[in-house]
């Protein structure tokens, strides 16, 4: 399920929180993670959980992507969280220690029998697996294709280090190799890149650096723990002007292409084939949401 | 739902509330709360009403509100509910 | 009882005293009321010799202070004040009754003050309160009539001689034997006096009370020898370190950021932030984040601002250091780097209440303002703003220059949370009126951008830019969504307080909360 969907920003939020979940139509990010899982402690998972399920069942305008990261099926609340959770139907699972396809295949099997007892379309609920230990960057690619309901990877810092023996610092360089893995494997598979959270909410010049540093990566969205960290990572995912304005002259090639009925499309005699004109919408996509340009793009011209 | 033991749900955080539940032999709700003058009215419906969607005909139900919205006070009574309940061991 | 134009019922008289009922924010004229200006008598002292009479008893009994009459202190240093609280106690102890407190302010600190009031030896209030007074008069657990006014409506009064200041008690933080002094040195400097300097000139008495006598002469001179009577000294007039009571730190909390977000978008869309831009913020999380995006903005585009003005922040310091501002007009320093910068900088200027906000002259500062952040407690549907009391129905906050500062400026905008502990703060009605909601121009909440009618360009500008602009309405009705609709408070039909807005007429009531 590659979807285009715009994820720049993917914030988490902790489940068993009021103050912050009551404000989760507020926050401007893209999508958001309510999380059952790390930000909860063990004695209180049954609360989280009815906590989230009420606030779901009571916010009728959603307003943005709704991921819940449950615990994993492995542990004794994951079948419990997916129970109470599919009935108010998040958008998808944030799935953590995704090691194997195997494990992945487990969630979809779960998810495909929800729908089918539900009369909802199958592959309803996306997955979004955590690439966060060493055993799963190096399965990265085997899960990335083991559903279509995946739509991205979301790489996790974190606990990759720890699965390493190694210290998380906020130059990066020890992470180089598998946000290179992990990015690969997504676009191998066509699917999103996602990169971890960055944990330092105090020091946004290095949030500024490593969202930098992922984008030239190829990654495309950001996991974040809190809220104020949102302006700085749209402003990195923002197109520079000259994107913009040659996003612009692709579409405008296309338009004019299609109305004098003809099937090659060049720009500049140069040729526009489909990747350069994924890449435009995305780009004219980024810039709207980022109010960089007055007009949403025309989706229906990738159809032409 | 039968109330066999102590429960007890929810934080002192502002928007949260505390849910105190405990065995008696007929059903009484208490209710304190920073916004009890505008509120309370509201509160109470909501008690209700989760008390009755979960068949309590008995026990003593104490809320302590710090401006909790409805939802979250449904869900800390069903919580503090069910951690009162004879099927959790 | 009489409704004021607003819809709120005023009584005829108050504290034995007649009252004209608000009617809109600029035609009443000082004609209306037979007041004229402040008298006060012509003295002659020949004499060069020390001004000074001892400590704060024996300048009460040189003042002639009488059962009776009218006295003030300034509140330059906030909830560090330790005048006010000494100066009643001994006039209680000289057997002084019937006493009114015509202060700039009254803060929590002023608690002590409550005894007094049992007593008998305070019987009313000339001015607004924070805290616990005014907490307890309107539960009516204690009896005192009370005058909320603005900076802008006491200077007024005091300048008017509505209000005859019998003795002005005023804290002289660098003061000299004869008289002269200045609020910039000293162990309890506040900096700016900008609330004293009215009283300095229209008090029939003007008695300076220091804990740091200097060699004459005292300078800059603030307030000089020439209008002060006595010379009292003590051992502390406070602790300026508590002039800073409310939060001077850059809020952290999300949706305050995002509302300090979209109040720089509407400062941007207004058109004034160029060249000449001027600019009044208060202390407080939300408004120093919109201080800070108006300071990037002004960097970014090399702009020139004409002045900022209010009660000054450090924050606003720095921007006068770095030349983003032509000057500063402070009234009141809200912090010690404001302090600081008073004394030694003369582009920042110290201003009396009079020239910042007084509506009967020849102009008020606060009338060249561009853009000006307010808070709230309250906002209903038609603008109208609460500053005063809280949803509970009690009166906590003064005024400030909140209706002064609205009435004057081109933009006001007013800051506020859409919720407060499940409370709505946009609402059908607000529980008291403190400013019209016609000097209103936007209000702001996380939830979105509510533009008043006078302002029809500002709105669709900020359509045009893709903000979150709403109809105030909707606004309510979205937060009553989340919150469900409050149930309105029970008030009594006693009035205890009048909330007088800054021309004199009396905008809303505070009555006693039913039990």
């Amino acid at each position: 399920m590659a979807d285009s969907r715009l994820r720049r920003t993917l914030l988490f939020v902790p489940g068993n929180m009021p103050s912050m979940l009551q404000n989760v139509p507020l926050f401007k990010c893209d999508s958001v993670i309510i999380d059952l899982e790390d930000a909860v402690n063990h004695a209180e998972k049954d609360a989280a959980r009815n906590l989230v399920r009420r606030f779901l069942k009571s916010w009728k305008e959603r307003n943005k992507e709704v991921l819940v990261r449950i615990n994993p099926l492995y542990t004794k609340w994951g079948h419990d969280d997916l129970k109470a959770i599919l009935p108010e139907m998040p958008d998808a699972i944030r799935f953590p220690m995704c090691e194997t396809p195997e494990m992945a295949l487990e969630l979809d099997a779960e998810l495909t029998q929800y729908e089918a007892a539900n009369g909802l379309k199958p592959g309803h609920f996306g997955i979004l697996p955590s690439i966060e230990t060493v055993k799963s960057v190096l399965n990265a690619y085997a899960i990335a294709t083991s559903t279509k309901r995946i739509f991205g990877l979301a790489f996790g810092a974190e606990d990759y280090t720890a699965s390493m023996g190694i210290a998380r610092t906020n130059s990066g360089e020890d992470l180089v190799h598998p946000r290179m893995m992990v990015v690969m494997a997504a676009k191998a598979a066509g699917l999103q890149a996602i990169d971890s959270i960055f944990s330092d909410i105090n020091d946004m010049e290095a949030l500024r650096r490593e969202t930098e540093l992922v984008k030239r990566f190829g990654y495309t969205g950001k996991c974040l723990v809190n809220p104020r960290q949102i302006d700085v990572i749209h402003e990195v995912f923002a197109p520079k002007q000259e994107e913009i304005d040659y996003a612009l002259e692709v579409v405008e090639a296309i338009r004019q292409a299609q109305e004098m009925g003809t099937g090659v499309i060049s720009l500049k005699g140069k040729m526009v084939d489909a990747p350069i004109v994924k890449r435009a919408i995305h780009t004219l996509r980024v810039a709207y949401a980022q109010g960089l340009t007055d007009t949403p793009v025309d989706e229906e011209i990738l159809n032409g | 739902m039968e109330i066999v033991k102590k429960g007890v749900a929810g934080t002192m955080q502002s928007s949260d509330l505390m849910v105190f539940v405990e065995p008696a032999d007929s059903l009484k709700v208490e209710i304190e709360s920073t916004v009890i003058k505008q509120f309370g009215h509201l509160i109470q419906a909501k008690v209700d009403e989760v008390l009755v969607k979960n068949n309590v005909t008995r026990g003593f139900i104490r809320l302590t509100d710090r401006g909790a919205l409805d939802y979250a006070i449904e869900a800390r009574i069903e919580t503090a509910l069910q951690r009162a309940s004879a099927a959790r061991a | 009882m009489a409704k004021n134009s607003l819809g709120r019922e005023i009584p005829e008289t108050f504290n034995g005293k007649s009252y004209i009922p608000y009617t809109d924010p600029h035609s009443i004229k000082p004609e209306a009321f037979h007041f004229q200006r402040a008298s006060r008598v012509l003295k002659r002292n020949y004499s060069g010799a020390s001004k000074v009479v001892g400590g704060l008893r024996e300048a009460i009994v040189a003042s002639g202070l009488k059962d009776g009459m009218t006295i003030s202190t300034h509140h330059h240093l906030r909830n560090g004040d330790r005048l006010l609280n000494d100066l009643v106690r001994e006039i209680d102890a000289l057997g002084i009754r019937d006493i009114r407190i015509a202060s700039s302010s009254v803060h929590i600190v002023h608690a002590e003050l409550i005894p007094y009031i049992r007593k008998g030896v305070i019987t009313a209030l000339e001015c607004g309160v924070n805290g616990p007074i005014g907490e307890q008069i309107s539960r009516g657990e204690l009896a005192c009539p009370i005058i909320v006014r603005s900076h802008g409506g006491r200077a007024r009064s005091v300048i008017s001689g509505e209000v005859p200041i019998d003795v002005a008690f005023l804290a002289a933080p660098c003061c000299d034997e004869y008289g002269n002094f200045n609020g910039f040195y000293g162990p309890s400097a506040c900096g700016s006096l900008g609330y004293a300097l009215v009283d300095a000139q229209y008090a029939r008495k003007v008695v300076a009370v220091t804990d740091n006598l200097v060699p004459f002469p005292a300078l800059p001179i603030g307030v000089a020898q020439n209008i002060v009577d006595i010379v009292a000294t003590v051992d502390s007039l406070g602790d300026p370190k508590k002039i800073v009571s409310s939060t001077t730190k850059l809020t952290k909390d999300p949706m305050g950021l995002l509302i300090a977000k979209y109040a720089a978008t509407v400062i941007d869309a207004s058109g004034y932030l160029k060249n000449g831009f001027s600019f009044q913020t208060g202390t407080g999380g939300i408004s120093l984040a919109v201080a800070g995006h108006v300071r990037d903005m002004m960097r970014e585009r090399r702009i020139k601002g004409s002045f900022g003005c209010g009660g000054i922040t450090g924050f606003f310091v720095d921007m006068l250091d770095e030349g983003l501002f032509e000057g500063l007009f402070d009234v009141q320093c809200f912090d010690l780097k404001a302090v600081e910068s008073i004394g030694r900088n003369r582009k920042h200027q110290e201003m009396s209440a009079g020239l910042y906000a007084n509506p009967f002259n020849m102009g008020a500062v606060v009338n060249r303002l561009d853009c000006a952040i307010l808070s709230a407690t309250e906002i209903d549907v038609n603008f109208n703003v609460n500053v005063n009391t809280e949803s509970s129905g009690l009166l906590l906050h003064n005024t400030g220059g909140h209706c002064d500062v609205a009435n004057g400026a081109k933009v006001s905008i007013i800051v506020c949370p859409s919720i407060r502990g499940r409370l709505p703060m946009v609402r059908d009605e607000v529980t008291t009126i403190t400013t019209p909601g016609e000097t209103v121009g936007v209000v702001i909440t996380e939830r979105g951008i509510a533009v008043n009618d006078h302002l029809p360009e500002l709105k669709a500008e900020l359509i045009r830019r893709r903000a979150p602009v709403k109809d105030i309405r909707a606004l309510r009705d979205e937060i009553y969504a989340v919150t469900g609709a409050p149930k309105p408070v029970e008030f009594t039909d006693k009035v205890v307080g009048l909330i007088e807005y800054l021309d004199g007429t009396i905008i809303d009531t505070v009555r006693t909360v039913r039990a």
